[in-house]
């Protein structure tokens, strides 16, 4: 396991140095004084390995650079929208995954009932519906033609406590995502569930004359989970750096509205601070996930993986 | 289309033997002939396929709601137009913003175009972009992932940390960054959507890749000879055909995610060219005057396609998973057997 470990966190390092190294290319290759205005003037006549490891230099010392558009510097901007960012998809991620892991389980277990049908129809609308479409006939039919039922905009106070009290304006964001998340889960869930259930394990756990309940929390959900956590873990980046879409619904100044705030009026700084960003928490949470596998399935950890 | 796709291979319907499509030509009426005519062999082979696409269809009632919906969803948009006739190259503030009534079916939007014209046109876009993009990111994923999963060790440290690399990277991030640099063309956008969603049917198709080439055949045929590329084309592919097939589907549904996503920010495919996302984007931008059809009709068009592709992936799924529970090594007795995925896959 510690092998395991090991190796891992290494390869999670190798991700992060190639994704700076992608998202620095990217940069280098805009047009328009994109590097110029990461490096200052002095660092455009400089090869790209030189201009990429004296940036890097500048990160590692804690500097993610300064915006001139905006006259900040990109740390203060990280610190002012990551609690808008981590509140709605935190909060959101963890309603998701408390409600769809037992409804999809329950979905494989009833396979093909009228419990299973209704909820998988219901499953596919909301994930078929994309973020931006449910946020705002959510807004129509709760914000705008019942007048000031729930804000219309996501909260505007800033800090994490200013975010998490205006429950008000936070309800609709978070139910937003929250719905598609359950949607996304679920449907994993279910499916991962089934083919758990199809093992010729659960057989032989029948054969030895274990009970429903014990087949299905001892040998099904245990392996069904599997794919579910690797799910999350890929979940990772949306849940930094995105709800994008939402944040632009909603006009909540989170990491996701200033990355593409950013991206509309070039300014490279923030884009590839704040890439950097999300790049490091999502190779993190792939990293968690991959722990986590291990623990779930010996398999990986024993085998050759 | 439902039919072929429930149906690619007869071996995987379970409720049929093998010997039923003979049986078929013979029994009964066998509807008119489709094909060019031909020895009648032919012709009883084509009934016979037939006969086994309805019973697929049967058997899997939701891949075929599914295909229902996307078909139903893509004659609206490519043939509706012939049918229905809407003006909608000029601006007409008088029209603006009507709500659905006489005239206009859907309502109109901001500048006084129909929406039910501007949907089916609309739509063919949003078709033929997210189909093109899906597809091409599914072939790559699959490719990558298989060649990472059978050969293992550095070629897939490399590879899957370049997938890791590229996917910590939020798939939106990267579009906006580069669409909003580049301002692509029709095939760029394709190819930027494709390239920012390969790298989930990449890893799927790897783990699948990982345990297959565990299994027995594969040991067998490596011990045998075989090269790394007949062992992934002949033994790995075909094995995890379910898992791309399926995929292949939800890629659509997710490029038709994406692209509508693009296009409500405003960066997708360049005017006068609209899609779905175009028109939910412009009703935004009046939301609290409340003209909900602008934004119900386009949502609503989003969801069913969306909807029909998971479901027609989910309907194949299921009915690859019974193909692979039901072969056992003798031939299909039709039973759910204890031969599951060791012998007859």
């Amino acid at each position: 396991m510690t092998a395991y470990l090991v190796r891992r966190v290494l390869q999670a390092f190798a991700v992060v140095v190639l994704v700076t190294l992608i998202a620095f290319g990217l940069i280098r290759l805009a047009p328009g004084g994109a590097v110029a205005a990461v490096l200052g003037s002095g660092g455009t006549h400089q090869i790209f390995l030189a201009q990429y490891l004296s940036w890097v230099g500048r990160v590692l010392h804690g500097n993610l650079g300064f915006s001139t558009r905006l006259n900040q510097s990109v740390g203060s901007l990280l610190a002012a929208s990551l609690p808008q960012t981590l509140v709605l998809t935190g909060s959101s991620t963890l309603i998701a995954l408390v409600v769809a892991i037992p409804v999809g389980l329950l979905q494989a277990v009833r396979r093909n009932s009228a419990v299973d049908h209704v909820l998988r129809g219901l499953t596919l609308v909301f994930y078929g519906m994309p973020p931006f479409v449910l946020g705002l006939v959510l807004v129509l039919f709760l914000a705008v033609d019942p007048p000031h039922l729930f804000g219309a905009e996501g909260p505007q106070a800033p800090g994490f406590v200013g975010v998490i009290t205006d429950v008000r304006d936070l309800t609709l964001p978070v139910l937003t995502l929250t719905l598609i998340s359950i949607a996304i889960f679920a449907r994993y869930m279910r499916s991962s569930a089934m083919d758990a259930l199809a093992q010729e394990y659960v057989e032989a756990a029948r054969a030895r004359g274990a009970g429903q309940r014990r087949v299905v929390t001892a040998h099904v959900l245990r392996n069904s989970l599997v794919p579910v956590v690797t799910l999350v873990g890929l979940s990772f980046p949306q849940i930094v750096g995105g709800a994008l879409v939402v944040e632009s619904v909603f006009n909540i100044r989170g990491m996701g509205w200033q990355i593409w705030q950013a991206a509309q009026n070039h300014d490279f700084v923030v884009t590839l601070g704040f890439t950097l960003v999300i790049a490091v928490a999502a190779a993190v949470g792939s990293l968690l996930a991959d722990v986590g596998y291990a623990v779930l399935d010996p398999r990986v950890r024993h085998g050759q993986a | 289309m439902t039919a072929d796709q429930a149906a690619p291979d007869h071996a995987h319907l379970p409720a049929l033997p093998d010997a039923a499509p003979a049986r078929g030509s013979r029994g009964r009426h066998a509807g008119p002939a489709v094909g060019p005519p031909g020895p009648a062999a032919q012709r009883a082979a084509l009934a016979g396929r037939a006969r086994r696409a309805l019973a697929a269809c049967r058997a899997y009632p939701l891949a075929t709601a599914g295909g229902v919906l996307v078909v139903a969803i893509v004659v609206f948009c490519f043939l509706g137009p012939l049918v229905y006739h809407a003006d909608l190259t000029r601006v007409l503030f008088r029209q603006a913003n009507l709500p659905p009534g006489a005239g206009h079916p859907l309502g109109t939007d901001g500048d006084g175009s129909d929406e039910l014209g501007r949907l089916m046109v609309g739509g063919q876009t949003s078709l033929e972009l997210s189909a093109a993009a899906g597809i091409l990111a599914a072939v790559v994923g699959s490719l990558w992932g298989a060649v990472a999963g059978y050969f293992g060790g550095v070629a897939d440290a490399v590879m899957m940390r370049l997938v890791d690399a590229a996917i910590a990277i939020p798939a939106i991030v990267l579009l906006l960054v580069l669409v909003s640099i580049y301002r692509p063309s029709t095939g760029i956008l394709v190819a930027v959507i494709a390239g920012t969603s390969w790298l989930s049917t990449a890893r799927l198709v790897r783990a699948e890749a990982l345990t297959l080439r565990l299994r027995e055949y594969v040991q067998a045929a490596r011990v045998m000879g075989a090269s790394g590329a007949r062992i992934i084309l002949r033994h790995i592919a075909p094995n995890a055909v379910g898992t791309i097939v399926v995929n292949v589907t939800f890629q659509i549904a997710n490029a038709i995610l994406v692209l509508a996503t693009l296009s409500w920010l405003g960066l997708g495919v360049a005017y006068p060219s609209v899609d779905w996302g175009d028109m939910i984007g412009s009703a935004t931008q009046t939301i609290s005057d409340g003209y909900w059809w602008q934004i119900l009709a386009p949502g609503a068009a989003i969801i069913v396609v969306i909807a029909g592709f998971a479901m027609l992936g989910d309907g194949l799924r299921d009915a690859f998973a019974a193909a692979g529970r039901d072969a056992t090594p003798s031939g299909a007795t039709g039973r759910i057997g204890p031969a599951s995925d060791l012998g007859a896959r």
